[in-house]
């Protein structure tokens, strides 16, 4: 295969970088752009490990091809969740209430949360569920991921 | 020593900000300069003699660099050094579908993905063993050929106390059959490594395992590579459960490809090769015989169990002994009989699961003692309270008991939950249900005989108030980082951000054993703060002749060394630490932890079972059942846990709440099962682990017992509060139709099947199922040949 050139926008930040077609979203931030933080899980859309934000919209990184987005997408990944030196309330309420055990899934599953809290800042537990149902996670039973995203809500 | 300033609070884990913002490394994440990508390639055969292996065209394909085979590595390895029976690539026969053959590094991933099938490997069928019946009954098939009997693995009979006056003294005995089907742990990382090939022949594996001491024992066997020349280092795992504390194929692989080529390889397995890697849940055939008088006493207990163990030893033969183990750590058992035995199939090997070996018999014996209190008329939760097994007392195995607080888990449950109101008072298709349970503070001995400690650690303090501390634990996502943060910084009275893990460095780090067994809170906690005990002596020492205060008087808390009677006499821990430096020399000290002796008997097989400290817990599950459509709705999971102390609450809840999930998805439909050989479900679609619309309301209770030889009071909470939870909703599911569920998982086919039939148990009858188990690999057989035929004609 032949690289091309690939123009994105990632976390606010223009790149561009040369990646073979067939390779996914999620491979060429990993592995053009170094932006690990996004994690891959299964490769099949199964595991929401790879979610990541394309115009504030949770999608799975690992099903997506660069070229299927726009010229203008808006990539947001959990680098790009802080504000500069700011936490995001999402990354502070996880952290406190224990919600990342491994870890490995919560990439992912702050960028569905924070989907979730960007059209409904004030979910109920029910809507939360709905939200990262997508998301699988091996470790917490999700509790602890709840009251995180009920925290946040509340700090926001 | 007064209050403690940082353990038993809710703090934040000092690894969370790496986790939250992308930063944390996991193994895949590492990219290293002229890298190497590594693929496997898997066997198609379920059993297989190899006659050839023929690399010659994926060599000659343009981007690949190297290619070995079993041929390359034909050492025998395997993690417990009396039953090493695996090679790192399989050298004269293959034994499940998926396991490793040949590895390939190449340029890029795509190309070494294309080599692969440019691999020919010339098998000769030969028929699988696919069941434990087969498996027993089969002379004339082996998987391994130094079987004694079929082929039986190991096999175990071990006979405490009089069986047969305690069964004559038996009011009532029941006799039962249960089987547990086996299951996966399905992290959501799957494994992977990188190694780099060094000019100087040295070799750096950073890898996501559980077990980096074991490992690098092996990589020396393996590899033929002294082990001062082999540096290995765990990163965070992505979730283990067990699933990475073995040696596996790609270790070796990436080791041996990096030596050769001197340059870096990486190996990740896709989610359907971590279906194979396995080392899950074994299925467990099991018989119990219970005698008790006619209050409920038990005066005799006989438990066999029946174990699949796949194609490998794995951790078997701790496996087999501990199905009988820890059954007599919770309830008065006067006699005790257990017989054992693990079988090879030609399946993926199993292994340690989160309560290894215990889960199955748990489950077995929660659900006859539910029928035992059913049977005599008793309140389950009540009986079980009336029958423990006593704090600070020796079992019938002769195991040592210390703190024990299954009493205070029982009684908690029943009160969150008003389960006495409850039972059998619910209306029909909802349940309620009872069970306890217990697991070990770490295995009383290691995996190879030695007498140095379980786990050692270092700490040293540098000039600007900060603390390191070194240990070979491996972070699994239990939170062994920030245990050994706050314990340095508990003892050493700074606050747990001024420590500096490092961890899982076997060439930096002292040995630790691993994260495994449930051991890491309990031994590397001891040894992490008798270390920072020993510089907190030296820098109290100064701090009281600065201060012109006794030493009994002096106090450490919040980066100060304080006069406890006058805390505004105090100096900063930089201040007393640098005094100390001039005093002493350069602060760094060693501690390390060795289990007692005389924790267990003496009797062969007395190795396991045995443990500093049993954490015990119990569980309380409201169930619906949908007579309709069969589904079953867990409601709620409230279960409480004796963990000693609760070094930091927070991470205790987690993993309550996380080993109910487990317990929950492994009654409620996870199943690793076979259809002629080839694995059904090697894939998160269809093996399907709960989502957050299917997991239940979790409550999480802790109950602290403070236990004295516990590291600030502390025992396990990563593994032992997944058992309860399959017993308590299988009897939830009995209180709520009358159906007895002998045999995992309860699903909605079954359960329809049992109402259909007005069936009063779902389970086996015997040790033979019935089942003809080559009949789907005939059916499978036949399809592929009328594939074959369309496909031709």
């Amino acid at each position: 295969m032949t690289k091309e050139l690939l123009s994105l926008r990632v976390n606010g930040e223009p790149h561009t970088v040369a990646a073979e077609p067939h390779h996914t979203l999620l491979e060429v931030l990993r592995e053009e752009l170094q932006l690990t933080g996004t994690k891959h899980g299964c490769e099949l859309g199964e595991c929401g490990a790879c979610t990541v934000l394309v115009d504030g919209v949770p999608i799975l990184s690992c099903l997506t091809l660069p070229a299927q987005l726009g010229a203008n997408a808006e990539i947001t990944t959990v680098e790009g969740l802080a504000n500069g030196g700011q936490l995001h309330p999402l990354q502070t309420a996880f952290a406190q209430e224990g919600a990342a055990q491994c870890g490995y899934c919560t990439p992912g599953m702050l960028m569905a949360a924070k989907a979730l809290l960007d059209t409904n800042p004030r979910p109920s537990r029910a809507e939360i569920a709905h939200a990262i149902s997508g998301n699988l996670c091996r470790c917490t039973g999700y509790t602890a991921i709840y009251e995180a995203v009920e925290k946040a809500a509340k700090a926001r | 020593m007064s209050e403690l300033s940082i353990l038993g609070q809710r703090r934040p884990k000092v690894n969370s900000w790496a986790h939250l913002t992308g930063q944390a490394k996991y193994a895949d994440d590492i990219v290293l300069p002229r890298m190497l990508y590594g693929r496997l390639l898997r066997s198609t055969q379920a059993h297989a003699r190899i006659k050839k292996v023929d690399v010659s065209r994926a060599l000659a394909h343009p981007g690949v660099v190297a290619v070995v085979t079993g041929a390359d590595m034909p050492e025998k390895m395997g993690i417990m050094p009396s039953t090493q029976d695996e090679t790192a690539l399989a050298v004269d026969k293959v034994r499940y579908v998926g396991e490793p053959v040949a590895a390939v590094a190449a340029l890029d991933e795509d190309t070494a993905f294309e080599a692969l099938s440019l691999i020919r490997v010339e098998y000769e069928p030969l028929e699988p063993i696919l069941s434990i019946e087969e498996a027993l009954a089969r002379e004339d098939v082996k998987v391994h050929e130094d079987s004694k009997r079929g082929n039986v693995f190991k096999e175990v009979h071990l006979s405490f106390g009089d069986l047969e006056a305690g069964f004559a003294n038996a009011d009532h005995t029941r006799d039962d059959w249960f089987f547990f089907e086996g299951n996966t742990h399905a992290p959501i990382e799957s494994h992977s490594c990188v190694a780099n090939g060094e000019a100087n022949g040295n070799v750096t594996l950073w890898t996501c395992t559980q077990v980096p001491h074991y490992l690098h024992r092996e990589l020396e066997k393996v590899l033929g590579v002294p082990r001062a020349r082999i540096r290995v280092i765990a990163t965070p795992n992505g979730g283990a459960f067990g699933g990475k504390s073995d040696p596996f194929a790609h270790e070796f692989a990436a080791c041996l490809l990096a030596l050769r080529t001197k340059r870096p390889v990486k190996f990740t397995l896709d989610r359907e090769e971590v279906f194979y890697a396995h080392r899950g849940r074994h299925p467990v055939k099991m018989h119990l015989r219970t005698g008790v008088t006619k209050d409920g006493e038990i005066t005799a207990v006989h438990f066999q169990s029946w174990l699949d163990g796949g194609a490998y030893a794995s951790y078997g033969i701790a496996t087999t002994y501990y199905t009988g183990a820890l059954l007599t750590v919770t309830y008065r058992v006067p006699a005790y009989k257990f017989d054992g035995v693990r079988v090879y199939t030609n399946k993926p090997p199993c292994g340690p699961k989160r309560g290894h070996g215990t889960t199955q018999p748990r489950y077995a014996f929660e659900a006859q003692l539910d029928k035992i209190a059913d049977d005599l008329g008793l309140d389950p939760l009540a009986y079980r309270h009336r029958i423990l097994q006593p704090a600070n007392s020796r079992t019938v195995n002769d195991l040592r008991i210390t703190t024990m607080g299954l009493g205070e888990c029982l009684e908690r449950v029943g009160q969150r939950t008003d389960f006495s109101a409850k039972h059998r008072n619910l209306p029909p298709g909802k349940g309620i249900g009872v069970a306890g349970s217990a697991y070990i503070s770490g295995a009383g001995l290691p995996i190879y005989w030695n007498e140095m400690p379980h786990s050692g650690a270092t700490v040293k303090i540098d000039r600007g108030g900060g603390v390191t501390v070194y240990c070979g634990t491996a972070e699994i996502g239990q939170g062994s980082d920030n245990m050994l943060a706050s314990i340095t910084a508990e003892a050493l009275g700074v606050m747990p951000e001024d420590v500096h893990v490092v961890s899982g460095d076997t060439s930096l780090a002292p040995v630790d054993l691993g994260s495994y067994s449930s051991r890491v809170t309990f031994m590397a906690g001891n040894a992490v703060k008798q270390a920072a005990l020993k510089l907190r002596d030296q820098l109290a020492e100064v701090a009281a002749e600065q201060l012109g205060v006794p030493i009994e008087q002096i106090l450490c808390a919040y980066r100060r060394y304080y006069d406890h009677e006058d805390p505004d006499k105090f100096m900063s821990f930089t201040d007393v630490a640098a005094a100390a430096e001039a005093r002493f020399g350069t602060l760094s000290a060693a501690g390390w932890y060795k289990p007692p002796k005389g924790i267990g008997g003496t009797f062969k097989g007395a190795g396991v079972g045995p443990s500093p400290a049993y954490s015990y817990q119990a569980c309380v599950a409201e169930v619906t059942v949908d007579r309709e459509t069969g589904v079953l709705t867990v409601d709620r999971l409230v279960t409480a846990h004796d963990c000693g102390r609760a070094l930091n609450p927070a991470n205790v809840e987690g993993q309550i709440e996380g080993s109910a999930y487990m317990g929950y998805g492994e009654v409620i439909g996870e199943e690793q099962v076979f259809r002629g050989g080839l694995h059904k479900k090697p894939s998160l679609l269809d093996y399907k682990i709960p989502t957050s619309l299917d997991t239940p309301a979790l409550e999480a209770i802790i109950v602290e017992t403070v236990d004295a030889e516990g590291p600030y009071g502390g025992k396990e909470a990563g593994e032992g509060p997944l058992n309860p939870v399959i017993p308590a909703i299988a009897n939830a599911v009995f209180d709520a139709i009358g159906v007895r569920f002998d045999e995992t998982p309860i699903t909605p086919e079954k359960i329809l099947d049992a109402l259909a039939k007005k069936k009063d148990r779902v389970g086996p009858t015997g040790l033979d199922g019935g089942r003809d188990p080559k009949a789907s690999l005939r059916r499978l057989n036949a399809s592929t040949k009328a594939r074959e035929k369309k496909r031709d004609a």
